[in-house]
């Protein structure tokens, strides 16, 4: 690297001296100003389809959101009629999605304690490494795994409990990797102080390690919920579609908000007479984006409820 | 297993035997829990084993099917399983390799961005605002990508086809025109790379922020810019965060499902036409587009196709983690 600066002769002033040293030669100086444009670009050109993406769900999705939209089902729902909503979908996705929860959670949250508490030598080591490679699982594998599941159990069957085991497959490993995190920040001196007040270690874990990260793990359990809220894949092979109100978990298939957004989408433009005033050409594109707005809305405010509660019950641990 | 901590070992040698309980370390509820706890631990071995095991059993009746050409349809004539698994894993790495060549250099201007560039005050609020494309579900990606990004992007699509048709991978179709409506591979990775945009961010992101101090200082004292700051000092440590991140992302790129199945036209090409539509297909599309509509064998074979992507997923994800870890080892920080 070149002498970028110049020794200033003694006698001039100490501002001359000062840019001489500081002095940054054009050529570096352009360089340093291209990246730092590039850099900054870069995240400029990451804003446009965050942006684009929720100005195009607003506009295009808030011609439909009413309480008509969330109250009724597609039952009966055909051509370019203009009606039909997302309540079946938003029972089907509320449903599955409580199932799934108390599937994973228990599972998850053990299995974090066990890392924690208890895990020392190969097994805890091959549970951490695999924990880590399930998070990985495409989401249409985990669908197949279900299918299959089911299919060499009890034959061919479609229903929500399937889709449940498919998303908690996908579920799991979230709420493992935040519990884990969550009950590593309980300081050890609760632990022991348990101890020697001769608390067993089971009681311990549940009356001090676990009501201490309580918070923590909510929100962790909260955000694995917004992430696999909108798993579509799976589900569509798993849980199937139906225009109607299904509530039953264990029989016949169910539709789901994300599952509901793809099928608006695959009907396509409605062929209307020309003239027909009662028929909406792109009634389906409409729902679809609507459906869309419905599944951002339940999304963004899992996540905000989420942040809330790690910020209003934090452990006050904290010395 | 049962190794007690130091806190529930019973006193060393209970001397003076009147007042001292013996403490159960392990007995009745402890032990209960403790085997539940571990119990759920090894679950979580076995849910990965049947994932791989249940997913094998389904697939057999393809595997070892001598005709299956002639039992499932979309098969071409003639050929094997083969002929429809080559070309799918062809069209899943192609995408997935064009979309993290499109997001990793973003991604990690905007890593740098947030770790270097950025105000400091303002540095977790903006990347609060990338972690929110990854809240954003999948199929609303997809949604967004066919209706309205792709016509955004067809002229640009039939300007690459005009003047860069040269390279193969922008070739036009047999009148050198890009495909209107460009439901093609190129739109695909574009919406791709958004999705796996937030996950490369956030790692790199982590791994600059560990950039020790003093290397920065060095550079600074050295008289280097910001840029050569980064260069020097920030990228070379980050380097192998950077290709791990670049892996789980390739990993999300490989098993996402909706965005392909909504925008992609398919088909079951080895080509590198990516402005051209119907060339291909990717396994998970295929198989969500399929799933439904098949037949026994049709199923069976579908299955076979997720096998195989499962085993690419897995691979390229162990292979993340594991540069991850050789990385805790030897990197000084930490």
């Amino acid at each position: 690297m070149p002498a970028t600066t110049t020794l200033a002769p003694v006698t001039e002033s100490s501002q001359e001296l000062r840019r001489a040293l500081t002095a940054v030669d054009p050529g570096r100086r352009r360089k340093d100003r291209a990246m730092r444009g590039v850099i900054y670009g870069a995240f400029a050109l990451a804003m446009i389809p965050l942006v684009s993406l929720v100005w195009s769900v607003l506009t295009n999705g808030l011609g439909r959101f009413d309480l008509y939209f969330l109250t009724h089902s597609m039952r009966n729902v055909f051509g370019g009629m203009d009606a039909g909503g997302v309540y079946h979908a938003l029972l089907g996705t509320v449903l599955i999605t409580l199932v799934t929860t108390l599937i994973s959670v228990p599972i998850g949250i053990l299995t974090a304690i066990y890392l924690v508490e208890y895990g020392q030598g190969p097994l805890a080591r091959a549970v951490t490494f695999f924990v880590d490679v399930m998070t990985g699982i495409p989401s249409i594998v985990a669908g197949l795994f279900a299918f299959a599941l089911f299919y060499l159990l009890v034959g061919p069957t479609r229903s929500g409990l399937v889709g449940s085991v498919a998303l908690a497959v996908l579920m799991i490993p979230v709420v493992i990797r935040s519990t884990e995190e969550m009950l590593r920040l309980v300081p050890h001196e609760l632990r022991e102080a348990s101890y020697a007040l001769g608390v067993p270690k089971w009681l311990t874990i549940v009356k001090v390690v676990l009501r201490t990260a309580v918070a923590g793990i909510t929100t962790g359990v909260m955000i694995a919920i917004a992430r696999v809220i909108g798993e579509t894949a799976p589900l569509i092979i798993t849980v199937g579609v139906t225009d109607s109100i299904n509530r039953n978990v264990f029989e016949g298939n169910m539709m789901t908000l994300p599952v509901y957004v793809y099928r608006q989408y695959a009907a396509g433009l409605v062929p209307c007479a020309p003239g027909d005033a009662s028929c909406i050409a792109t009634i389906n594109y409409d729902r679809a984006w609507s459906a869309a707005l419905v599944l951002i809305l339940v999304v963004m405010l899992l996540n905000l409820v989420a942040r809330g509660v790690s910020r209003w019950f934090a452990p006050k641990t904290r010395a | 297993m049962a190794s007690p901590t130091t806190a529930t070992t019973p006193p060393a040698a209970p001397a003076r035997v009147a007042r001292t309980r013996t403490k159960p370390t392990d007995r009745g509820l402890d032990r209960a829990f403790r085997y539940l706890s571990v119990g759920s631990g090894v679950l979580i071995l076995a849910v990965l084993a049947a994932v791989a095991i249940f997913l094998v059993l389904e697939g057999l009746p393809a595997l070892t099917d001598s005709e299956l050409a002639d039992k499932v349809q979309w098969i071409p004539e003639g050929g094997t399983l083969w002929s429809l698994v080559g070309p799918l894993i062809f069209g899943t790495v192609l995408a997935a390799l064009v979309s993290l060549a499109i997001a990793v250099p973003v991604a990690v201007g905007i890593a740098l961005f947030i770790s270097h560039y950025a105000p400091r005050r303002l540095a977790s609020a903006l990347g609060y605002l990338v972690d929110l494309l990854a809240a954003i579900p999948s199929v609303v990606f997809g949604l967004w990508g066919v209706l309205v990004l792709a016509p955004r992007l067809q002229p640009v699509w039939q300007f690459l086809a005009d003047y860069l048709g040269w390279i193969p991978l922008f070739e036009g179709d047999a009148h050198g025109n890009a495909s209107n409506p460009p439901r093609v591979l190129m739109t695909t990775a574009v919406v791709l790379a958004v999705m796996i945009l937030p996950i490369i961010t956030a790692v790199s992101r982590e791994v600059f922020l560990q950039v020790p101090r003093l290397h920065e200082e060095a550079a600074l004292a050295l008289g280097a810019t910001r840029w050569e700051l980064v260069r020097m000092a920030v990228l070379p440590f980050g380097r192998s965060g950077v290709i791990s991140a670049a892996m789980l992302g390739l990993g999300r790129a490989l098993g996402e499902t909706m965005a392909v199945l909504m925008i992609l036209s398919p088909g079951l090409l080895y080509s590198f036409q990516l402005l051209v539509a119907s060339q291909q297909q990717t396994i998970a599309a295929n198989i969500a587009a399929k799933f439904n509509d098949a037949d026994d064998i049709g199923r069976s074979t579908l299955i076979a196709t997720g096998l195989a992507l499962f085993v690419i997923t897995m691979l390229v994800n162990m292979a993340a983690r594991w540069i991850v870890a050789r990385r805790k080892d030897f990197s000084g920080a930490n």
